[in-house]
């Protein structure tokens, strides 16, 4: 059956579904896979972008739905990585140009050429989300430790089960480790605690990760991100490997909170 | 003030943002998950207590029905003390009246 189908997806929008379906493509393809990434965004495609690919595109995705082009000329290959592809979102067209059956057949016609398959869903739980998560063996759902983008997770969550997509993974993205130390963030714990899924990446707020999407080289490519490592690590998860969370700095000292206060250092 | 102190030995202050923010969620999905607004709610705890009250005398003040997660299950857990009155006359009347009401259930039927 070849490659696994993974989709992202939040409800919220702006928590990070693209930039963590950019990163863990990029960093499948480092482990060696095959992976094709596709932007169910239609019609505010956005994945390009991240990618740092949005000039070469020439087919979409609604183009091989709608039959003027093959699926191979819609997939455009990543210049770092050869055995990286995209399939672009269309962005003149909207979500209903394409159907949960049309996902299905195309990642179909993908699966036995890859290893991994990702799909980035675009927020909400209409017809979009539905098209994303159609053709999904696996669930990430991406969330920032907030009321609101929990709550919409949640809801994702129950829609998926209802629809036996379940059970979904979940990525907390954008934890502030300093606020979750001061009380002012809820942590990785509060977060899965609510949900009652698992937990497959924490992934911290990083300065880093605004200008690699500036450049459009994802941030797992930067070895001095830590967003990055935390990106690599969910990768090598997906691929069955155990790896351990990352320390959040949950515990730092008088002393050393004083001596930063003196240089003024982050983490 | 506190707040430094509370710097000085790493420790946040009593009820900070982030503890007030699991609070409101898990009282907002409580909600969202069985798809019932706190208003409805209401009313089905005060129609539930009305049907115990119908035949047993009910603590009032000490009444805790709430509902419960256990992972992503909800239930609803009812806690309904009985009041501590001894007034036999009471019960008794609350015994008769409810036999009443069973009588004119079964003429009427």
């Amino acid at each position: 059956m070849g490659a696994k189908v993974i989709t992202v997806t939040s409800g919220k929008g702006g928590v990070g579904k693209t930039t963590a379906t950019a990163n863990l493509g990029v960093s499948l393809a480092r482990l060696g896979k095959k992976v094709v990434l596709i932007d169910a965004d239609v019609g505010l495609r956005n994945l390009d972008i991240v990618m740092g690919l949005e000039n070469r595109i020439v087919y979409d995705l609604v183009d091989v739905v709608e039959g003027r082009c093959q699926l191979r000329q819609a997939m455009i290959k990543h210049k770092q990585f050869p055995d990286l592809f995209l399939i672009p979102a269309a962005q003149t067209r909207d979500k209903t140009a394409i159907s949960p059956a049309d996902m299905i057949q195309i990642t179909d016609k993908l699966r036995p050429e890859f290893d991994y398959i990702l799909i980035d869903s675009p927020a909400g739980i209409e017809r979009g989300f539905r098209n994303a998560v159609a053709p999904a063996d696996e669930v990430l759902i991406v969330t920032n430790p907030e009321v609101s983008a929990v709550r919409d997770a949640d809801r994702i969550i129950g829609l998926l089960e209802a629809n036996n997509k379940g059970p979904a993974k979940l990525i907390i993205n954008r934890v502030n480790p300093d606020m979750v130390r001061r009380g002012e963030m809820m942590s990785a714990d509060d977060v899965t605690d609510i949900l009652a899924i698992k937990l497959i990446g924490i992934v911290p707020e990083d300065e880093h990760v605004i200008p690699a999407s500036n450049s459009g080289i994802p941030v797992t490519l930067n070895e001095n991100s830590r967003a990055g490592a935390a990106f690599r690590n969910i990768a090598r998860r997906l691929t069955g490997e155990n790896v351990p969370f990352l320390p959040m700095n949950d515990s730092v000292g008088f002393f050393q909170r004083l001596a930063r206060l003196f240089t003024g250092q982050g983490e | 003030m506190s707040g430094f102190f509370d710097w000085m030995r790493g420790r946040s202050p009593a009820k900070n943002s982030g503890t007030v923010a699991k609070e409101r969620l898990q009282l907002i999905l409580v909600h969202d998950r069985i798809n019932l607004p706190p208003e409805r709610m209401e009313e089905m705890k005060a129609e539930i207590l009305a049907v115990i009250s119908k035949y047993v005398a009910v603590d009032r003040d000490n009444v805790d029905i709430a509902l419960q997660q256990r992972n992503r299950d909800s239930l609803i857990v009812a806690e309904i003390p009985f009041s501590q009155s001894h007034d036999s006359d009471e019960a008794r009347r609350r015994l008769a009246k409810a036999a009443d009401e069973a009588a004119d259930e079964a003429d009427d039927s």
